[in-house]
């Protein structure tokens, strides 16, 4: 079982998230330069967190266009897991791989705080074992993490169970006041029709240990360890 | 093209005095060209120099067992042990962030990040301390805002969490804005670099950003007072590029876990010049270099301009020999520009070439060693007795403590500095295991079972009144804050923020506050590894306070054992070490100037013998695990320590019933905000307490048992009683009030 973390100019989190598989889940993982074509002998990839190409143009716009996004096209197509978390969300949504866009905070600051997510769905290989209702307590980090789509789309991505996480309050309760950058519908995450490609901007990375304020973020990582384990048995 | 002829003129708007012009002209033996005069005035410029701090400097303790790298380098380097060590450097950025405050604090963040990771070392968070001019000032909100969203957009983007610092008011600024960003690295021992040129024909590299006309001169801007005009010097500040800047970072770090290079140094302040020069005078070499070969932004560059452009993201490598494709490889990699731009010399003189020209030709032992260095007249200022009356008895007493306590704790200074903390990423790299708002943040050290305990501080009104004592409890505010988390401080890096230089009282200050800050480093037995100094902080004549921010470095073995600083658990008891500082201190006291509109007074005494006693205490009684939290009595005196605990920790408020410390006193107000230095609030377990108490007697510290964690409000019995609740939402909500931010 082995997972790649890709690795763009700019990326930032990559690090994070490489420790998180690596050395709290204890799963095998490989940094991926976003030069290379292919993602053959991988079981799951990552997009990390980061600020590929300074985000200078559109956030992610620029990572789409690297030479790894085909390979990772193809690994979703095969129904392979991929996540994407924050700058990997958007690179996920610029790449056409996720529906809607990513706008900027409505506070128009940046915000790094811990928030509380209400998840959707327990079918993607990373939320399985995370019933619909469970409350999860993971920080965001982010300057555009403002989720955007016609109304469309939004009412479609909740018709299929798309929808997977929701900005809340500790209690579970999805308000205004809960959403820390203006997301539609308080949406914090949202996967792919067939369930196996998962963009979220909340940090699972950063909370995988009790020792940070919260180990959450480590039940995505579990939940994907049990699905590979279960697939190739 | 023909170059300006240099005169004596030319030289004096170049900043030289003519005696200095006199020594340039002795070392050459004739008159500069117009490179070589741009070259000697910002090596010698006060900002490159410390010409006029030199001396001064010497005072401070830089050695210890733990010291690697003193001053003088890129940064400080102290060993944790382990084969491992901690690279730090703080450093000003106060006159281009007061021009364009968004980039020149994004610069600042860029250049500290530059110093810690050309020694080897990755830079794991960042700390900021932050001084503005009145909240009301028109320009206050402008400035606070373009900062510190220029600190966030540079941090976070390269991906080093801004861990902590401090943000403070006063109308001495507002003319003059202070920003000190500090950046903290580890580094294996076998990795570290220094920026030296050596090897007579090893290659001089070029890597980074392509060179530009910004920031031409920032250098010597840095070294004079602003007037009315200063808006005019907006081109000298330089624009900041996060990006590439990571990219340089990644590939600085690839380069160095090769053997391939012999020094390596990033073009900070006077870029392409004081890094070469810089370089070869360590390595006591000399260099040739040719500027043809430097990859150029624009189109008609000068030597001059290339010479003096302070363009970012940019570094300086010697390299060894026959090794030049291994470092053109990596740059490649990361998509940065690569060239060699010349090769190290044996004759000790510094050669620029443009299109086949000789355009320098400097000894450069000269350069530095005769540098000039100035022992500047010092004299206390006539007014000092007159600030330093105070008649405490006299002032009258508030009609109402509690809100008076609830004014405190929601102004400016107290409020909750969330508003500011949220735009930085602090968490990013997964190791801040106290996040910002205790009094010192901790890191943990992946793969090891140690922590790192970082805290900035100052009081500037104690350093106005009697630079000495401020210089002195800088210092031990610092260690103090350190050792509440449970650390050791191990060594500090400081931000010496002075007025002019050339004005006798100007250095008065500085001299004492120096004198102050390095005996309190000696009793404590800190030493001094990094640090800048930042003079002519003036606008129109009129300085700032004495602000020598010092930030801390402490060490723990078990980061396991970290406190922090708020109650956390309903029945604990809540101590006070240190009683026997409290006294009748409102010198300098935040109450004196929020509440009375006063500066005056003398700053509450320090027993350095005691602190040094009280912090060994607090690190053994977090070590065997007596203690809840510590948090050390500073500004706002007792009742806004006690009110703090209650609620500045992530949970919800914690009620407190307390007896109030002085019962002998005839005025409550001075014994809830009286100030002093060495007392710590504490909380523990109740079965804890003996072992506490027990433990204070063998370090000879006088406890007060004062009441317990319980209920839902703030009660200091007999004096005042708060709702925890409602104080923390006016806390919370007090600094964006108070400047006319958005929430």
């Amino acid at each position: 079982m082995k997972t790649a973390v890709l690795v763009f100019p700019g990326s930032n989190c990559d690090h994070d998230a490489y420790h998180a598989l690596k050395h709290v889940v204890g799963v095998d993982a490989e940094f991926v330069w976003h030069k290379q074509g292919t993602l053959d002998g991988f079981d799951a990839v990552v997009i990390p967190g980061g600020f590929t190409y300074g985000d200078y143009l559109r956030s992610g716009a620029m990572a789409k266009l690297s030479p790894v996004m085909g390979a990772v096209r193809r690994f979703a197509e095969g129904g392979g897991p991929v996540i994407g978390i924050c700058n990997g969300f958007q690179i996920l949504l610029e790449a056409g791989l996720l529906p809607g866009a990513m706008i900027v905070n409505d506070s128009l600051r940046f915000v790094c705080d811990y928030v509380h997510l209400r998840a959707g769905t327990d079918r993607t290989p990373f939320t399985r074992g995370i019933p619909e209702g469970t409350i999860l307590k993971i920080p965001v980090a982010h300057y555009q993490g403002n989720y955007y789509a016609d109304e469309q789309t939004l009412s479609f991505l909740e018709e299929r169970g798309q929808v997977v996480f929701r900005y809340c309050d500790p209690e579970g309760n999805v308000t205004r006041e809960s959403n820390p950058n203006g997301s539609a519908r308080n949406i914090a995450g949202i996967c792919s029709e067939a369930g196996n490609v998962l963009g979220m901007m909340p940090h699972p990375e950063r909370c995988s240990e009790e020792a940070m304020g919260s180990a959450d973020g480590r039940r995505l990582f579990d939940a994907l360890v049990a699905w590979l384990g279960e697939r190739t048995a | 093209m023909n170059e300006k002829t240099v005169t004596p003129e030319l030289a004096r708007e170049h900043g030289l005095s003519p005696a200095e012009y006199g020594t340039v002209l002795g070392i050459l033996g004739r008159t500069p060209s117009l490179t070589e005069l741009g070259i000697f005035s910002v090596m010698w410029s006060e900002h490159c120099s410390y010409k006029s701090s030199r001396i001064h400097l010497k005072k401070f303790p830089t050695k210890g067992p733990r010291v690697l790298q003193g001053p003088g380098e890129n940064a400080g380097i102290v060993d944790i042990g382990d084969g491992l060590a901690v690279v730090f450097k703080m450093e000003s950025h106060n006159h281009p962030s007061f021009i364009e405050p968004y980039q020149g604090a994004a610069t600042g963040v860029g250049g500290i990040l530059r110093d810690v990771f050309t020694m080897g070392a990755r830079p794991i968070a960042s700390l900021n301390s932050l001084r503005f001019g009145r909240p009301e000032h028109p320009r206050t909100r402008y400035l606070v805002s373009g900062v510190v969203s220029g600190i966030a957009g540079y941090g976070n983007c390269i991906g080093v969490p801004t861990v902590g610092g401090e943000v403070s008011f006063d109308e001495c600024y507002d003319g003059n804005i202070l920003v000190n960003a500090f950046t903290l690295g580890v580094v294996r021992h076998e990795r570290i670099w220094l920026g030296t040129a050596a090897g007579v024909g090893n290659p001089v590299i070029y890597v980074g950003s392509k060179t530009g006309r910004d920031g031409i001169h920032g250098a010597t801007m840095a070294s004079g007072e602003f007037d009315e005009k200063s808006e005019e010097k907006r081109p000298t500040v330089q624009v900041g590029d996060p990006f590439t800047e990571k990219l340089l970072l990644e590939a600085c770090l690839e380069l160095m876990r090769t053997d391939a290079i012999v020094g390596i140094q990033d073009m900070g302040a006077a870029g392409l010049t004081s890094s070469s020069f810089e370089m070869a005078s360590r390595g006591g070499s000399g260099f040739l270099m040719d500027l043809d070969r430097v990859p150029q932004r624009e189109e008609g560059m000068t030597p001059y301009e290339l010479m003096l452009s302070e363009s970012q993201e940019r570094m300086l490598i010697v390299a060894k020999k026959g090794r030049e494709d291994e470092v053109r490889e990596i740059f490649e990699k990361w998509d940065l520009d690569v060239s060699v731009i010349g090769e190290v010399t044996g004759d000790g003189i510094g050669r620029v070439r443009w299109r086949g020209k000789t355009v320098a030709e400097i000894p450069i032992a000269a350069l530095t060693d005769k540098a000039p260095v100035y022992d500047r007249p010092a004299e206390r200022p006539e007014g000092q007795d007159a600030l330093q009356r105070l008649d405490s008895a006299g002032l009258p007493a508030p009609s109402d403590l509690g809100e008076t306590w609830v004014r405190l704790m929601c102004g400016p200074e107290l409020a909750d500095k969330k508003w500011v903390f949220r735009q930085y990423d602090h968490m990013i790299r997964t190791n801040t295991l106290i996040l910002p708002g205790s009094d010192a943040a901790v890191l943990r050290v992946k793969g090891t079972r140690k922590g790192i305990a970082l805290s900035v501080d100052c009081n500037s009104r104690y350093c106005y009144l009697d630079p000495f004592v401020g210089g002195m409890i800088a210092v031990c505010e610092g260690a103090r804050n350190v050792a509440c988390s449970g650390a050791e401080p191990i060594g500090l890096s400081d931000c010496l923020n002075f007025g002019n230089p050339e004005k006798p009282e100007v250095m008065w200050q500085f001299r004492s506050a120096i004198e102050g800050m390095a005996k309190a480093c000696e009793a404590l037995g800190v030493p001094v590894v990094s640090g800048n100094v930042s003079f002519y902080n003036e606008t129109m004549g009129k300085g700032i306070h004495p602000t020598p921010a010092v930030a801390m470095v402490g060490l723990l073995e078990e980061a396991s054992k970290r406190r922090v600083q708020w109650f956390s658990t309903d029945g604990d008891l809540i101590l006070l070490a240190g009683a026997d500082r409290l006294g009748v201190h409102l010198g300098g006291s935040l109450y004196l100037k929020e509440i009375h509109g006063k500066v005056a007074g003398t700053p509450p005494p320090v027993d350095l013998a005691h602190e040094k006693r009280l912090q060994e205490f607090l690190r053994e009684a977090a070590s065997v695990d007596l203690i809840a939290s510590a948090h050390d009595l500073a500004e706002g005196g007792f009742a806004c320590a006690l009110a703090e605990s209650c609620i500045s920790g992530p949970g919800s408020a914690m009620g407190a019933r307390v007896l109030n410390p002085f019962p002998d006193t005839t005025r409550p107000d001075f014994a809830m905000f009286s100030e002093c230095q060495g007392a710590v609030l504490l909380s523990c377990a109740p079965a804890k307490r003996d072992a506490l108490l027990e433990l204070a007697r063998r370090f000879r510290i006088t406890m007060k048992e004062l009441g317990v964690v319980v209920g839902e409000h703030v009660d200091i019995e007999g004096l005042a009683r708060v709702g925890a609740a409602e104080l923390r939402t006016a806390w919370s909500e007090g600094f964006a009030a108070a400047l006319g931010l958005e929430k």
